[in-house]
């Protein structure tokens, strides 16, 4: 479903994507593991076309996103951000539904706010919380809230961008059950990337680690710890010996 | 090598400023162009309505009456020089609307408005709600600066002609009240004395001005860097620049209506 064919990207001098050859089959929950800095986030941002490649292909269902049609393209995407990147001017139902409010997938007023309060609902949070603003709300609600407004317009494909950073480890634990939950139940294809182990191996079908611009390993979650590959073996023990430099 | 490092550094300075200038002036077409093609975000609009024009009015109004109080006493103090402390109410509705008015709401909004546009959007910026725009297939420049943009045009020149009348009203206040003035003398005097290119000018200059602060506003948010050093910097910029080009403009409006 996503392909993507020698992406390359860099700033300046610093090239953070090398080459970046990766291929998510449709329905599949692929997480792309690797270490602070190594380009997980740009890969994300290079394949919704929140930034250019340089160099190479991304293609969705054979069609090169470049060229694709913005609008019916970023229809088909959700997204939960780091830190939920709710709007802080709106209250939580219309953040959850925002894409349902306007654009071409709007619809009227009262029918948006119920349909958001049911995926309020399915993020585990009551009706009550429609109405207040993001600020008003914990680390864990707001991950929530961003997690309902990615499924709110049931897309195809969704991204997971470090979905338990900043939570405690029964929250984070909790994310990573309704993530798993939610992408099974919609049957929809996702990409996460992180480097919380616990998230890894609650949400992926398929691993892929990128270390220095490139795909270094990838394999069926159930290959990781017997993957053979020296990087993986340092980055799933988070040991400070092996080939990946500590100091980076 | 000593005598051309200089000129090297005046060549890079030169090509960045000319390279801002073009970002910036893309950058405004581009939210002009946004601001006539749909779709259009009437919810966003009535909210910068709101605090670009209503929420302004206080400190508008207030940065008027003194002003105009002011300039009542010093040209009664200067034109008492050359016996000429009559000239107090045409000159007042003359400075007023010509000049203080519009330059004065200028720089309040700049300081008022600007800043807060471009500190909120570097905030979205630095917090991805930017790219969470993007992903639920909003265009930023049609959600977060178009309706700025076409808010600031209309209620910029609204504030300039409340802010010419409050001015006109304090230099009567202190006219009538402290100076000696006849109250129907002075009202005479002062609708006399002004010329519809006079009012002209000065909603131009409203107009214009209001659509210099929001761009600058807008532009510096967008081009935020990352953390709260990146906010502080773009809101810092966003009010010199705005504040700069306004006072420039104002100059060549001046120019181009009462140089002849």
């Amino acid at each position: 479903m996503i392909e993507l064919r020698e992406v390359h990207k860099g700033f300046g001098a610093k090239k953070v994507l090398q080459g970046v050859n990766l291929t998510i089959p449709r329905g599949e929950s692929m997480v792309v593991i690797g270490g602070s800095g190594t380009g997980k986030s740009v890969l994300l941002k290079c394949v919704l076309g929140l930034m250019t490649p340089d160099a190479g292909t991304i293609l969705l269902d054979g069609e090169d996103v470049a060229r694709a049609e913005r609008d019916a393209f970023l229809a088909r995407f959700g997204m939960l951000f780091q830190g939920g990147a709710l709007f802080d001017s709106l209250p939580v139902w219309q953040n959850v539904a925002f894409r349902l409010l306007r654009g071409s997938l709007a619809r009227p007023r009262d029918e948006a706010r119920e349909i958001a309060i049911e995926k309020l609902r399915r993020v585990g949070l009551k009706p009550d919380v429609a109405d207040l603003f993001p600020a008003e709300l914990s680390g864990g609600m707001q991950k929530r809230v961003g997690l309902a407004r990615a499924i709110a317009a049931e897309p195809e494909i969704i991204f997971f961008d470090e979905p338990t950073t900043g939570l405690d480890p029964i929250m984070a634990g909790v994310i990573n059950e309704l993530i798993r939950e939610i992408v099974v139940e919609m049957g929809a294809t996702a990409m996460t990337i992180t480097h919380d182990m616990s998230s890894v191996r609650a949400i992926s079908d398929k691993v892929a680690m990128l270390h220095e611009g490139v795909i270094q390993w990838t394999g069926p979650v159930a290959d990781l710890d017997a993957s053979g590959d020296p990087y993986v073996a340092q980055f799933i023990n988070g040991s400070a010996d092996g080939p990946i430099e500590a100091v980076r | 090598m000593i005598l051309t490092t200089p000129l090297a550094a005046i060549g890079r300075s030169t090509l960045a400023l000319l390279a801002t200038i073009g970002r910036v002036t893309l950058f405004a077409l581009s939210a002009l162009s946004h601001i006539l093609r749909p779709p259009f975000y009437p919810r966003e609009f009535g909210t910068a309505l709101l605090n670009i024009g209503w929420f302004s009015l206080p400190v508008v109004g207030l940065t008027a009456i003194f002003t105009g109080g002011a300039l009542a006493l010093q040209i009664y103090a200067g034109g008492q020089r050359f016996s000429a402390e009559a000239v107090v109410p045409q000159i007042v509705a003359i400075g007023m609307v010509r000049e203080l008015g519009p330059v004065l709401v200028g720089l309040m909004i700049a300081a008022r408005v600007t800043s807060s546009i471009a500190a909120e959007i570097a905030t979205m910026k630095v917090t991805e709600q930017i790219d969470a725009l993007v992903t639920l297939s909003t265009h930023p420049m049609k959600y977060l600066t178009a309706p700025r943009v076409l808010a600031a045009v209309i209620t910029v020149p609204v504030l300039v002609g409340i802010g010419d009348i409050i001015g006109i009203w304090g230099g009567f206040l202190v006219g009538t009240g402290q100076l000696g003035f006849a109250p129907g003398t002075y009202i005479q005097n002062t609708w006399d004395f002004l010329e519809t290119p006079d009012v002209v000018s000065s909603l131009v200059k409203g107009a214009v001005f209001g659509f210099i602060a929001a761009v600058m506003g807008c532009y510096h948010g967008m081009n935020s860097g990352r953390g709260a050093q990146g906010v502080g910097r773009a809101t810092k910029s966003s009010v010199e620049a705005a504040a700069i080009l306004i006072l420039a403009a104002n100059f060549l409006l001046t120019n181009m209506f009462f140089s002849s």
